[in-house]
């Protein structure tokens, strides 16, 4: 299940990266963005799981003295909680300067924004 | 139990691959687009909990799919005119 | 075109490198080192049964601190891009319809029941999934349907800014009181650790997770008024 998701976040990268490099409407390289931000977390999320292991809550399922053999890694999930918060915070600001960006030019065409052009 | 685990996985999966491709495709409108990239993040949570991180479903859930889209809808209400490409 | 044939070529490049990585990976059969040392001492040492939540908030909790000051970053970088324009208090001059009756009384019905969801899931963040972030999150989507129902709306800045400060420097503060009382900054030892599973356990890992989903609730809303008190271009 791992390969599984492991490829589907590759995939999700590649569709997402694909999108913010052809598109030329601001907000749909943004979309793209945060396509490509999904499959970088699932991959992240699919390095750290074992087989047949389960989550890593201590209860009456998983002892305490068990846990080493029942859990799975809870590192990456501590990363990926990090970034997904951290992800949001930046598609808040590249949306603030696309309201920006529009007040000034009134379009949101990546080729009319050429003033750091040379 | 673990046959179907996988196979909803692949089904997971393949749905979120061709919302990616919706959600990224330069055809269809943008509040579409936003729409289908909110349910790539929605069925990444599904598949969060299939890999036993319920935490990161839960913020994925939350944060990616639910706060996001309406951060994209209240620029994009706003942003009237600039939809075209 | 040529554009479009170099941009193919760099994503089949990419998925190359893609590929062999997929094809090399061979799963985990033990635990790394790390995620074995919290594996096994998270029950003593923290006494927080979800493992996740204890090196969010004790075992890495400098790098939350960042974290959340990343965020208090964003929203106070997002409300300085958006700020310039605003007339306060004469909306935009936009006659909206009011909102429907069912949006209305849903809200009415919601927004008590949405905050209390908040909380719990914020207080009960060592035990079960769930934790500052995503009970913050939620705050933050009750804050959105008031939003919704009524768009011309002005929620406080001067209460969100007072609450992501005082969140803030609480969540400092007990991160210094680590320093003098136990073993170091954001050491959660400073209360008794209290038994594995029960509510008033883990230290000070409930009142930290508190305070950060009250930070992160009151970045995301300020975020979400700062978008929506936009005009319309």
């Amino acid at each position: 299940m791992a390969y599984i998701a492991m490829t589907t976040g590759f995939v999700l990268i590649l569709i997402g990266l694909f999108g913010a490099l052809t598109n030329r409407n601001i907000l749909r390289m943004i979309v793209a963005f945060t396509v490509a931000n999904t499959g970088v977390n699932l991959v992240m999320v699919a390095v750290g799981y074992m087989h047949g292991r389960t989550a890593p809550i201590l209860d009456e399922a998983v002892p305490v003295a068990e846990a080493v053999a029942r859990i799975i890694d809870p590192v990456p999930q501590a990363l990926v909680l990090t970034a997904i918060v951290i992800g949001v915070g930046v598609t808040a600001l590249m949306l603030a300067y696309v309201y920006k960006l529009y007040e000034t030019k009134r379009t949101l065409d990546i080729s009319a924004f050429k003033d750091l052009k040379w | 139990m673990s046959a179907l685990l996988i196979e909803m996985s692949l089904l997971l999966s393949v749905t979120m691959v061709a919302a990616a491709i919706l959600a990224t495709r330069g055809r269809q409108s943008l509040a579409i687009a936003i729409l289908a990239a909110g349910l790539v993040s929605l069925l990444a949570s599904v598949q969060y909990l299939l890999l036993a991180a319920p935490d990161v479903a839960m913020t994925e859930a939350a944060i990616g799919s639910g706060l996001t889209t309406f951060l994209f809808f209240f620029v994009l209400g706003r942003v009237r005119g600039g939809e075209r490409d | 075109m040529i554009r479009r044939l170099f941009v193919i070529l760099l994503l089949l490049g990419l998925g190359a490198i893609f590929a062999g990585l997929v094809g090399g990976y061979t799963p985990n059969d033990a635990l790394n080192l790390s995620a074995r040392y919290y594996a096994e001492h998270t029950a003593q040492d923290i006494g927080a049964a979800n493992i996740v939540t204890a090196i969010i908030v004790t075992f890495r909790g400098l790098d939350t601190l960042g974290e959340v000051t990343v965020l208090f970053l964003t929203a106070a970088i997002v409300g300085l891009v958006l700020s310039h324009g605003h007339r306060e208090g004469e909306g935009s001059g936009r006659e909206l319809p009011p909102a429907g009756e069912l949006l209305t009384t849903g809200t009415q019905l919601l927004v008590p029941l949405i905050l209390l969801l908040g909380v719990y899931v914020f207080v009960n963040g060592h035990l079960t999934p769930g934790g500052g972030f995503q009970g913050g999150a939620i705050l933050a989507s009750a804050i959105l349907l008031l939003l919704l129902t009524d768009p011309l709306r002005r929620i406080s800045h001067g209460l969100i800014a007072t609450i992501e400060s005082t969140a803030g420097l609480v969540f400092v503060g007990i991160g210094v009181l680590g320093i003098f009382f136990a073993g170091g900054f954001l050491d959660n030892r400073i209360l008794p650790i209290g038994s594995l599973g029960a509510l008033f356990s883990a230290g000070a890992i409930p009142i930290v997770y508190s305070f950060i989903g009250l930070k992160v609730g009151a970045e995301f809303s300020s975020m979400l008024a700062n978008l929506s008190e936009t005009e319309d271009l």
